[in-house]
């Protein structure tokens, strides 16, 4: 019998020839990943584990990018622990302000991650690394201490679902739409504990940066890991960039999956997911009226130089309506600068929009723009959940960059083409 | 291990957002968090919440952000257990490895009510409603999930092993 691909990953970190659905595995990992809410919690109960040093000072990687630029006090306290505990495990990626990014747009941009390869992270959006073809997934604060001082962590072995997507996709409509597609189609719970397989050949129209968005939302389906086969694409990505050995990794023809659903990537529209799932999904074109107070283009899941090439082009020489703020938030230090280069920060700007350092902000209600009870907003993030940007009266609503400046321009949700 | 309580009934898809909202994520101190545990769902479950109650959910319970201090927070407001339906699995992950009891059972979750005095004997995983006289048993652990339960969650049996 035939493995899939999450599969292959899993026995080959495990030791292992082959590897079933259910079976519990130990496996070593590649990588370990925390942030400032979830890193600080770790480090406390690694201190209790009484480990002297942690398993590889190189396969760890500590990003404040929550709450930083620091917020408050407390969050200034927070990266305190951090700073003081890479210091003195000699970790050598920790990215301070200046050099950071969006954990999960910041470490496959710097090599960090590759097809293969196996990685944790205290951080739920880690399925990400999924689009290149390695297995990734989100753990809490206390698995991520256990492996940064053994280097292992146990999983279950997932059940796989595959998603065959195919056709070429219409104009506006990109990763993130075929994503709240699938969520809206199997639900907020519809592929708990299984990996989520992506493939067809609607794969060779869209760009890494469409594979990590969709990667990226794997979780907002409960899924395990989110995963899309490497391909020559993946290949030019990494290359360059790798800062370790790749190893490519394919679905057998016999693998054996729980479900197989067939999409027609033509077919579809930009999408829009209501408050408060992201389940809550509908073409664009049925939203209605609805009007927003703010709008917001970044996050882990769409802060990527493609995202902002697409926002810029929907917004350039035009202004964004009098009653949004428009908030544009680049993933990491390299995007914001070749954003700068291209002229797409001066083009944003003009239009009205607040141009921001790298960080999660928003995203998680952190800062940088929290919502009022009664307000609205428009993001390009990938939770929607009651309170998620601010006040727990408020709504977000979720869509793909080129409608969330179109948005942004008109005052209420629409397509592009409305403007 | 007996413990017993007052049911709080949530329902589906409970996410760590409104479990521990982010704005309260600047800190990882367990009774501050606890502070503001549920808010967002229920704005006087952390006043009203008394030691050995029980969280009563449907399906998907935690389901969203990593955040252990989601399981920290409920475990600081006193709360002795959690039965759901279904649990994201990050969330029972998080709960396993810092040693807050969590029970699957639909059955459970759906013939409990709010306030009805539930009964749990945790290493049995037996659910009493000592309201309505109803029983339960939750789903087994698997074996490798029951030691690590017994050493006391992950970092005790990652030290016992070392
Ligand atoms: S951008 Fe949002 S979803 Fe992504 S890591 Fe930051 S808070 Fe989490």
């Amino acid at each position: 019998m035939g493995m899939t691909i999450t599969e292959k990953i899993l026995a080959a970190h495990a030791g292992k020839s082959a590897v079933r659905p259910g079976e519990l595995i130990d496996v070593r990992v590649d990588l370990v990943l925390g942030n400032d809410i979830t890193a600080p919690v770790a480090i406390k109960a690694f201190e209790k584990i009484g480990a002297e040093r942690v398993f590889d000072r190189n396969k760890i990687a500590l990003v404040p990018d929550h709450f930083t630029p620091n917020k408050d006090i407390k969050a200034a306290e927070q990266v305190k622990i951090m700073r003081r505990f890479a210091e003195a495990y000699g970790i050598v990626n920790f990215f301070e302000i200046g050099c950071m990014g969006i954990e999960h747009t910041l470490l496959p941009d710097k090599g960090l991650v590759v097809a293969g390869d196996l990685v944790i992270g205290a951080d739920s959006h880690t399925c990400t690394y999924g689009a290149l073809g390695a297995f990734s997934t989100g753990m809490g604060s206390t698995d991520m201490a256990a492996a940064m001082a053994t280097g292992e962590c146990w999983i279950k072995v997932p059940e796989s679902m595959k998603f065959i997507c195919t056709g070429r996709p219409s104009r506006w409509v990109s990763g993130k739409d075929l994503m709240l597609y699938i969520i809206g189609m199997i639900g907020v719970d519809g592929a708990l504990y299984r990996a989520m397989e992506f493939t067809g050949d609607a794969f060779d129209y869209m760009t890494m940066a469409d594979r990590f968005t969709i990667c990226n939302m794997a979780i907002e389906a409960g899924g395990k890991n989110g995963i899309i086969p490497p391909d020559q694409q993946t290949i030019d990505y990494m290359s360059g960039r790798a800062k370790h050995d790749f190893t490519l990794y394919a679905s057998d023809n016999d693998a054996v999956y729980r479900s197989v659903h067939n999409i027609d990537v033509s077919a579809l529209e930009p999408m829009v997911a209501f408050p408060h799932l992201p389940e809550n999904t509908r073409p664009v074109s049925q939203a209605g009226d609805i009007s927003i107070d703010q709008a917001v283009i970044g996050s882990c899941t769409n802060g990527r130089i493609e995202d902002l090439r697409i926002a810029t082009k929907v917004l350039k020489g035009k202004k964004v309506n009098r009653k949004v703020r428009l908030i544009v938030i680049p993933g990491t230090q390299e995007i914001y600068l070749q954003a700068i280069r291209e002229g797409l920060a001066e083009a944003l700007v003009e239009a009205g929009a607040a141009f921001s350092t790298p960080t999660c902000g928003p995203c998680l209600g952190g800062h940088m723009g929290i919502l009022a009870s009664g307000e609205r907003a428009i993001a390009t993030t990938n939770r929607n959940f009651v309170g998620r940007m601010g006040h727990p009266q408020s709504e977000v609503y979720l869509s793909n960059p080129a409608v969330a400046a179109a948005s942004a321009v008109a005052g209420r949700i629409v397509s592009p083409d409305e403007i | 291990m007996h413990i017993k309580g007052k049911a709080w009934k949530f329902g589906d898809n409970v996410d760590t957002d409104v479990i521990i909202p982010a704005r309260y994520l600047n800190t990882s101190d367990p009774v501050e968090l606890a502070r503001h545990c549920m808010e967002d769902i229920n704005a006087s479950f952390a006043d009203e919440v008394q030691p050995g109650d029980i969280i009563v959910g449907g399906d998907n319970f935690g389901c969203g952000s990593s955040r252990e201090h989601a399981p920290i927070a409920i475990k600081a407001a006193g709360v002795s257990c959690v039965i759901a339906k279904s649990f994201a699995r990050i969330f029972y992950r998080n709960a396993i490895n810092i040693g807050l009891p969590i029970f699957e059972s639909s059955e459970a979750a759906e013939g409990i009510n709010e306030d009805d005095q539930v009964e749990v004997i945790l290493d049995k995983g037996c659910i009493c409603n000592i309201t309505t006289g109803c029983k339960y048993t939750a789903q087994e652990f698997p074996a490798f999930m029951q030691n690590l339960i017994a050493a006391g969650g992950l970092i005790n049996y990652v030290k016992s092993k070392r």
